[in-house]
């Protein structure tokens, strides 16, 4: 009890930020036309690619001669940066047959 | 100091990423808003690369940077090259990278922190959830990609994966209170739960895959979150869980349309049961219209008003520009010509107005479901074009129906309705459609685009 007390309390920012962004997750969506849930999805897939930086990290903190370690951040910066590139042009691609549109709505 | 320029950046990338997802809820400013983001992800990234103010050998730097290349122009050009019809599937296979590569963080992180028990669990958390989104979407890609087709259900089957998810976290639990330094221990729970992520996908019926997408989206965004917590790293922390947020009221949204819960979507035998039994209740029962080419082209050269209903079929047959050039004809022949967009027509929501937008068909011709079903009874001809469940009047008439209470598209309605299907199989759910047995419609058969491309001709000789 007393741990889990403190835990809360050493990461008391980011506890803020993590009900907080629940929050704003929630208002950003709310409303939004079903035309755009597809590239909404899209664009949020292409968003948590920020997993990326945690790949990097995991790189940069690698010791250099730790195989194991630099082979799988390799994979994982990747893996990560296909989520990102693709996931953002993806988006663009679907989103870019929208824009002739006259319509106003 | 290098470090509070970094602390700044991630700042700004937070905030384009909550303003860029906001912008993408309006069709004005949606490409905008996407474009934001991405170049609050860039900055992100490089930010990362050039402030982290750590002592690093220059085979590392080669390394991550060969990755990031290698990445960028598979995902681009995968991204670019691919059709519009293949967007889901695509989607789905982003967001698998993006699990993996959460998973792998975590794999590797673990042996650097045994001990702390804290980061254990947070490392182990975003292991699961990451490998689960991982396998998951794979199998979810290879169901809307047709090589897995089938929805594999044995009796008992929701009780298993229980238990099995209840192991995983058991499993866990018992790695973080005991202190485990076993990294095989590690690889074990890793494994298991990209076990997990395919039992969890693959009894669930490919009508239902946007919902799963989306479902396994909001995972991806807390398995990234999970990665923020592990480092303090603020722009992982909020990116995650605004993804994890969003994806998670965007799933909400999806079996709204469908009026479904979300347990219905996720343990229900949906596609299954029903499917063998011919149509639950009783079954259907009448013999079928066949229409020929030229009947299609006289009925719909000789109405007033005709609503097309798009579906998975024209989006397969790629059938979206053929069907724009009957509607301009139509038109110029003084009929009026509207779609009727369901929901979840298709396999993600919007999914046929992104489809049809490619062929430049107007936005305001576009009519979404409560505007348009009031419509039909003074509609001449209804055009069902490779939809199916979501025009079954089962929804509305037979209780026993795994699609009972779903809201659907009253084509019946209309003076006559014309379903162009490749065969009378049922659609994805697996559902008889009594529709198809209905007098006032006439059945089409053979390929969307081919069907429509002999229509037009006939029209055009008229």
């Amino acid at each position: 009890m007393n741990e889990a007390i403190a835990f809360l309390f050493e990461n008391i920012q980011m506890i803020y930020i993590l009900v907080l962004m629940i929050f704003v997750g929630v208002e950003v969506i709310g409303g939004v036309p079903s035309v755009l849930h597809t590239p909404l999805m899209s664009g949020a897939n292409a968003i948590h690619g920020v997993v990326i930086v945690g790949a990097i990290l995991v790189m940069l903190n690698a010791e250099p001669d730790n195989i194991l370690a630099l082979s799988l951040g390799f994979v994982a910066v990747l893996l990560g940066t296909l989520n990102v590139v693709g996931g953002f042009v993806v988006t663009d691609r679907m989103l870019d047959m929208f824009k002739k549109k006259p319509g106003k709505k | 100091m290098l470090n509070h320029w970094l602390e700044i950046i991630y700042l700004i990338a937070s905030i384009t990423f909550v303003g860029g997802l906001k912008l993408l809820g309006n069709p004005e400013s949606a490409r905008r808003g996407n474009l934001i983001a991405a170049f609050g992800m860039t900055l992100a990234i490089i930010g990362t690369l050039t402030l982290h103010g750590r002592e690093v050998e220059t085979l590392v730097y080669v390394l991550i940077f060969a990755a990031i290349a290698i990445g960028t122009v598979i995902g681009w050009l995968t991204a670019k090259k691919v059709q519009m019809t293949k967007m889901p599937e695509l989607v789905s296979l982003f967001n698998g990278m993006g699990g993996a590569c959460a998973a792998l963080i975590s794999l590797i992180e673990f042996e650097h922190n045994v001990g702390d028990g804290t980061k254990i669990g947070i490392i182990l958390a975003g292991m699961i959830i990451g490998s689960v989104s991982f396998s998951g979407s794979m199998i979810a890609f290879a169901k809307l990609n047709g090589t897995l087709n089938k929805s594999i259900r044995i009796p008992g089957y929701n009780m298993i994966n229980n238990l099995i998810l209840v192991g995983l976290v058991v499993f866990a639990t018992y790695m973080v209170m005991s202190g485990s330094e076993s990294t095989t221990l590690a690889y074990v729970l890793f494994a298991s739960a990209l076990i997990y992520g395919i039992l969890f996908v693959i009894p669930i019926g490919g009508a239902d895959m946007p919902v799963v997408i989306s479902l396994l989206n909001s995972f991806t965004g807390l398995a990234a979150a999970f990665g923020g917590f592990l480092y303090g790293n603020m722009v992982m922390l909020t990116g995650g869980i605004l993804v994890g947020s969003a994806g998670t009221i965007l799933t909400l949204a999806m079996c709204k349309a469908m009026n479904r819960p979300l347990s219905n979507v996720i343990f229900g035998a949906f596609g299954d049961g029903a499917a063998t039994t011919g149509g639950g209740g009783g079954g259907v029962q009448g013999s079928v219209r066949e229409v020929s080419v030229t009947d299609v082209a006289v009925l719909m050269n000789y109405s007033q008003r005709v609503v097309i209903v798009p579906g998975y079929g024209l989006a397969v047959a790629q059938a979206q520009h053929v069907i724009h050039e009957l509607e301009e004809l139509l038109e110029s022949r003084g009929v009026q010509v509207k779609y009727a967009i369901h929901p979840v027509a298709g396999r993600m929501p919007g999914h046929m107005n992104v489809l049809l937008a490619e062929s430049n068909v107007a936005y305001e011709k576009l009519v979404e479901m409560e505007d348009i079903n009031p419509e039909f009874p003074q509609t001449d001809v209804v055009l069902v074009l490779g939809a199916n469940d979501v025009v079954n009047p089962a929804a509305h008439n037979d209780p026993s129906s795994p699609i009972y209470g779903m809201p659907i598209l009253d084509v019946e309605n209309a003076k006559q309705v014309i379903v162009n299907k490749r065969s009378m199989k049922p659609g994805y759910a697996g559902i008889e459609n009594e529709l198809f047995f209905n007098p006032k419609t006439g059945m089409l058969f053979g390929d969307a685009k081919d069907a429509i491309q002999k229509v037009l001709n006939e029209i055009k000789n008229m």
